[in-house]
């Protein structure tokens, strides 16, 4: 049996990754993601064939992780909004270039220097790219520690798998909170190196990886080609939770740490009679379209509800069709709405909506 | 016969695309003759910047990967540290590496990282189209200071080799021209010493180029040759600025 252990959110994931076979860390300091920097730095730093660098600046992390993903390993940097910002020049050469890395945003309240407390509002940044170019990232959203040590392994896998950088896009209150975690996986004793690596020309030909070309139609087909990879993880790495869904007249649509608060809304308001579920999506992007529509056809009542000001809405607005009425309940800024605050919103718009006849 | 003169062997066989006059042919083929005296060829990672050079890849025939503007020196710092037994050489520009890519190129000096950075100094923006860099002279005319770069407006021209040898982790750093025969063989020596001394382990070592620019300058490249002498070198004078090797010299 595996034993648990009470970590931090950051702490979890620098565990996960160093359990994932992660040889090299580069990180910049900032609020609220420090702790997992400083986890690399005592446990990361000193294994044997590993990296840690506390960087000059997040742009010169990622261009660190970029460096050590085109020698093969597996590589890691992590921020918090502002400073995830700074890295997405570094993010778009990595998709471009198709190289692996995980990424993890401990997202805070934005825009600007924003707030440093647990907000939702990097959404469109996480999902859509948010560097130059036309490229996705796969989005991962944990909204537990347990969550946080699983998906980062499970980050590291698909990053090697499609040759993309991953995002884990947690929060503030994940990164810093303490819970229960399990392990279920040993460090590797022998460390992998990816086998298209560049790291010299020793026994083949010189190799170069490049994502420049004054030829607009050789730059047409990589685009293309990514694209096509870009459907592959569509059609196999949609990831979502369903939560007391089957006899639902309302679905909350939450992610995160609002999925967290929405489901203790959930059960508050499941007592007094009221069929309410929840869909929360784990992957972003891709987001889980299909489960949403197939929602649809049997509720027609969605409440999305977000630390933001409806970003999510907007990919629950294009799954459904129009089928099925969206309202929206969103905190901006950093405010963290408790589970019976949500309670009284999902109560009110059951109320006003019908669904108790 | 005696062949005494040949294309080094990891030079590619393909035509160089830079100006006529341009340096950049000139220091692709001395740092590929290091490469190949040194023995190296199959141990290179080379980072290329974005600018005219950013075709580099064509022509060295090492592993090569492109990197954003100014990121030579961080991208250069994760390979070194996830695969310690390449041999890594950033290729930079002025704007590159002392404009966008100042803070990188500082700090990845100042951690001795054991990384080559050969460091081109043209005194403008080339493949942009000639635009003030951070090294254009005072008075110097480009498309961005027509009227002659000012100090009191643009600020001065920077000394970026002057200003790494107060680095502590930097362990050479020495200013050469390509603009003679025998400036050339020069900056052939220094290239080498810089290689060496990412071998011995010894930390950072740079090798800042002046280097002709003669269609931005809208020069003959022979009026280039004789400008880097009159004027770039009153700014920025040739030689050793640090070298903590036992030596002294570039032997």
């Amino acid at each position: 049996m595996v034993a648990k252990v009470l970590m931090t959110g950051n702490a979890a994931i620098g565990e996960a990754a160093i359990r994932a076979g992660c040889q090299s860390y580069f990180g910049y300091p900032i609020t609220p993601q420090n702790e997992l920097t400083e986890y690399m730095a005592t446990h990361l730093s000193r294994r044997k064939g590993c990296s840690f660098i506390q960087a000059e600046s997040e742009i010169a992390a990622v261009n660190m992780v970029y460096g050590a993903s085109l020698v093969g390993v597996r590589t890691m940097t992590s921020s918090s909004s502002p400073g995830i910002s700074l890295k997405q020049e570094g993010i778009s050469y990595l998709a471009a270039c198709e190289l692996p890395a995980v990424i993890a945003n401990m997202s805070r309240g934005g825009p600007g220097l924003g707030s440093i407390v647990a907000a939702q509002s990097d959404y469109f940044q996480a999902t859509r790219g948010g560097g130059h170019g036309d490229y996705r990232t796969i989005v991962l959203a944990p909204s537990s520690v347990q969550e946080l040590a699983d998906l980062t392994h499970k980050a590291f896998d698909l990053a090697d798998k499609y040759k993309i950088p991953v995002i884990i896009l947690g929060d503030g209150i994940l990164g810093q909170m303490m819970e229960p975690v399990e392990f279920k996986h040993e460090a590797p004793a022998e460390l992998p190196i990816r086998s298209d690596a560049l790291r010299g020309a020793r026994g083949r030909p010189s190799k170069f990886i490049k994502t420049f070309t004054s030829n607009p139609a050789e730059l047409e087909e990589i685009n293309w080609s990514l694209f096509r990879r870009y459907e592959l993880i569509k059609r196999d790495e949609t990831a979502y939770e369903t939560f007391l869904a089957e006899d639902a007249e309302l679905i909350v649509v939450a992610f995160g740490i609002a999925a967290r608060i929405a489901k203790g809304a959930i059960r508050t308001v499941r007592t007094e009679g009221l069929k309410v579920g929840l869909l929360r999506p784990i992957t972003l992007w891709p987001f889980p379209y299909e489960a949403a529509k197939e929602l649809a056809k049997g509720v027609k009542q969605f409440l999305v509800f977000e630390m933001n000001m409806g970003q999510m809405l907007e990919d629950v607005q294009l799954a459904l069709e129009g089928q099925g009425e969206v309202s929206f309940y969103g905190r901006p800024g950093g405010v963290i709405p408790t589970p019976s605050e949500v309670a009284r919103v999902i109560s009110r718009l059951y109320y006003q909506k019908g669904l108790n006849k | 016969m005696k062949k005494v003169f040949t294309r080094p062997k990891s030079l590619k066989r393909n035509t160089f695309h830079y100006c006529p006059g341009c340096g950049h042919s000139i220091i692709h083929r001395l740092i590929c003759e290091v490469i190949d005296e040194m023995n190296l060829q199959d141990k290179v990672i080379g980072i290329p910047p974005p600018g005219c050079s950013v075709f580099a890849y064509y022509y060295f025939d090492v592993d090569m990967a492109e990197s954003a503007h100014g990121r030579g020196a961080a991208v250069a710092t994760g390979i070194k540290r996830a695969f310690p037994e390449a041999v890594v050489f950033t290729y930079q520009g002025d704007g590159d590496l002392a404009g966008i890519g100042t803070a990188e190129t500082i700090h990845a000096a100042n951690r001795g990282e054991n990384v080559t950075s050969i460091f081109i100094n043209n005194a403008v923006y080339g493949m942009t189209g000639g635009q003030m860099a951070p090294t254009t002279l005072s008075g110097q005319k480009t498309t961005t200071t027509p009227y002659g770069r000012d100090a009191i407006l643009e600020g001065h021209p920077i000394k970026m080799s002057e200003i790494l040898a107060l680095v502590e982790g930097a362990a050479y750093i020495e200013r050469v021209a390509v603009n003679s025969p025998a400036n050339i063989r020069k900056t052939k020596k220094a290239i080498h010493k810089a290689f060496q001394v990412q071998l011995g382990k010894l930390g950072f070592a740079m090798v800042e180029i002046l280097s002709p620019c003669p269609t931005n300058w809208k020069m003959s490249p022979y009026e280039a040759w004789q400008w880097i002498d009159k004027e770039m070198t009153k700014v920025f004078p040739l030689g050793v600025i640090k070298d903590i090797t036992e030596r002294g010299d570039a032997d």
